[in-house]
């Protein structure tokens, strides 16, 4: 079921699927029979229903260059993002999420307005600016590893995280 | 059998809150291998059964779910309870507060026996990336998988899906009634269906997100996982509805929770959206798309072909997102105010550092520099508020079908069975994230209610669920049309290899016989 082809054809749709003329639902494939899983048709339970399309309606996507991440990226996300890439292939991965994003520009959203919340059309619930909760500082300060009196402590601030020099 | 039947046992006296709460205790031990609970609560789970059953013989029962053992997913908060992620991060973490749902089902008399396993971070579509180990799907030992696989099926077991598959597997394996999951792509909806269970997304913001450790803050829903419809609805009734701790969230429609009996199945227009036939989907998952398709036809449900054109961008927005909210949620993990904290003391950056290297397994990790990519000042506009943009014209799709007439529309939930350990593990997460939440996140993008039905058992022998999406609030109706597909389905009970042989092994599955009567 979750066949190699099943993998393949999702890795390798928008590469090799191109639509022929205007036909709807009709595909030329580059790689025939390996890249689409298609309906198939010899199953003796074929039951084909009028309003669901028999192959796949994606539409292809071109796909861009890889985006090379050059080394003082690489050093800065893991300054800012305190966790490290570890190796090569963690580079690799982000190039590989960022040509993953990059079919995001084949669409078209001139002037639309962002959105950042699915309830942007109704008014919240506000509460009063008042405390109504707290004396929970000693059940806070128990899940802490180190604390001295009320106070969570840190290792000496303000010394910028040394450079990775393995990489 | 499905909650409902059980708390009409226990109230009729045929069954105490003790014996249930043990047999699904024992039950636990029996099944440990499936690895679905990271933390059994069994001390604390007799004592609630206890005070349950006091009511019960007292004639004061709470409510429907008083008595009824249930599991939660380890990413939500319990009080004094350890609290993972299935990450090393959280090691030791006991919060000092139980997430809103969780209470609201205590406060019902709901017996909670344990903490399921997730992928760490509810990040994974296979429960196979956490700290604790991979979930095995309960019915790679059921009788129809056995006989499929013969003597390999020993040794080779598939996935429950993810994220929830801890819960997923508690259920579907009997040793819980429901379980709560967490759904922000998908997490609650594909091991549902990989499970054979009913599992349920919420309208977003209908349930209160306070406790559960975010993930996507816009997209995170708690999930409801059960054997029935009718249970979901039940769990819905109870957990629904504005809290204070949470400024997301929103009242409850007014009206009933409980399934309307006068539902009437010829008043609804279901909708095929013709781009969910995606690259990839299997043929038996198209097959029970089309039966069904065919099953409201024929019951005189008027079926409409509708579009929702960037219905193939969603799964790059949702990346995109994702990444950029999980990079945001995860800079509170440094290893200060709680959970692991490293040795290191060069500098409080260091020790952040080594903290949050130590702690996190590498799928977080890379989604968390992914997401700093993303918002990085020169590529911000580039991708994460262009994903914002894409994701308005996503949910803007949906409304325009929905305000066409349309009340429901029919989909796959997943492109195929569940996949076996080792077929999963061939790519790395985010390749398989991006293949197995194709048709459940944009329902997350939208903040609609989705749930699986399970419809039959695949020539494997393994459950193949059908997704229903409906209209903001409407999740009620959701479960009512569900509640009808499931009736003419009749999707099989799970049955393992010697039941029959050892009537020992499922005490309550002689009994479900009985009860299901009564």
């Amino acid at each position: 079921m979750f066949s190699n082809t099943v993998r393949r054809s999702l890795s390798y749709t928008t590469f090799y699927l191109r639509p022929i003329g205007h036909q709807r639902n009709a595909w030329l494939t580059s790689m025939a029979d390996q890249s689409v899983q298609r309906y198939n048709s010899n199953d003796t339970n074929h039951v084909h229903h009028s309003k669901i399309p028999p192959s796949p309606t994606w539409q292809p996507v071109k796909m861009t260059q890889p985006t090379q991440v050059p080394g003082e990226v690489v050093d800065k996300l893991e300054r800012l993002a305190l966790v490290d890439f570890q190796n090569q292939e963690g580079v690799e991965c982000l190039e590989k999420a960022i040509q993953f994003a990059d079919q995001l520009h084949s669409v078209d959203s001139a002037g639309v307005e962002p959105m950042d919340s699915v309830l942007y059309d109704r008014s919240m619930y506000l509460r009063k600016d008042s405390i109504n909760e707290g004396e929970c500082a000693e059940a806070l300060l128990q899940l802490s590893n180190h604390v001295v009196d009320e106070y969570f402590v840190a290792p000496p601030g303000n010394i910028p995280l040394v450079k990775n020099e393995e990489r | 059998m499905a909650s409902h039947q059980v708390s009409r046992a226990l109230r009729e006296g045929q069954l105490s809150p003790t014996e249930l709460c043990r047999k699904c205790l024992n039950h636990i031990k029996r099944t440990r291998h499936l690895n679905a609970y990271i933390t059994v609560t069994e001390e604390a789970a007799m004592k609630q059964a206890q005070e349950a059953e006091m009511r019960l013989q007292n004639g004061t029962p709470r409510g429907p779910l008083d008595g009824i053992p249930f599991a939660v997913k380890d990413n939500f908060c319990t009080k004094d309870i350890l609290t993972t992620c299935a990450s090393k991060m959280l090691g030791g973490y006991v919060p000092p507060f139980s997430a809103t749902v969780v209470q609201k089902l205590l406060d019902q008399g709901a017996v909670l026996l344990g903490k399921t396993n997730l992928d760490e971070f509810a990040m994974g579509a296979g429960s196979t990336d956490g700290a604790f180990g991979p979930v095995r799907n309960p019915w790679s030992e059921a009788e129809a998988y056995r006989q499929h696989r013969g003597p390999e099926a020993q040794t080779d077991w598939v996935i429950t899906g993810g994220s929830s598959g801890g819960s997923a597997a508690a259920v579907a394996s009997l040793s819980s009634y429901f379980a709560l999951g967490s759904d922000t792509g998908g997490s609650t909806r594909n091991p549902g269906a990989l499970c054979g269970l009913v599992a349920l997304k919420p309208t977003y913001g209908l349930l209160s997100r306070h406790g559960l450790i975010p993930l996507v803050n816009s997209m995170d829903v708690p999930g409801i996982m059960t054997r029935s419809a009718h249970d979901a609805a039940t769990v819905l009734g109870i957990l629904q509805g504005q809290d204070m701790l949470d400024a997301t969230t929103i009242p409850s429609p007014p009206g009933q929770t409980d399934l309307p009996e006068d539902f009437d199945i010829k008043q609804i227009t279901v909708g095929i959206p013709q781009e969910y036939h995606a690259p990839g989907l299997s043929s038996e998952v198209l097959h029970q798309w089309c039966r069904v398709a065919e099953l409201f036809e024929e019951a005189g449900v008027q079926v409409r072909a509708v579009s929702l054109p960037h219905t193939q961008f969603s799964i790059v927005c949702y990346h995109v997102l994702c990444c950029c909210e999980v990079a945001s949620n995860m800079a509170r993990f440094d290893g200060l105010e709680y959970g692991h904290r490293s040795p290191v003391s060069l500098s409080t950056e260091a020790m952040y550092a080594a903290t949050r290297h130590k702690g996190f397994n590498h799928v977080v990790r890379r989604r968390i520099l992914s997401g700093n990519y993303f918002l990085l000042k020169q590529n911000y506009e580039r991708y994460f508020v262009k994903a914002q943009q894409v994701r308005r014209l996503i949910a803007d799709d949906f409304t325009k079908v929905f305000s066409s007439g349309v009340d429901v529309l029919l989909t796959p939930t997943t492109l195929s069975d569940a996949a076996t350990y080792q077929d999963f593990m061939r790519e790395d997460n985010r390749t398989r994230s991006a293949e197995e939440d194709i048709f459940t996140q944009p329902a997350n993008m939208a903040g609609l209610p989705a749930v699986t039905v399970p419809t039959v058992l695949s020539s494997r022998g393994l459950p193949i669920g059908l997704q229903l999406v409906g209209r903001p609030m409407q999740d009620r109706k959701l479960l009512a049309v569900a509640h009808w597909m499931e009736e003419r389905l009749g999707f099989p009970r799970i049955s393992f290899c010697g039941d029959e042989e050892t009537g020992e092994s499922h005490p309550w599955a002689e009994r479900e016989g009985t009860m299901a009567g009564a």
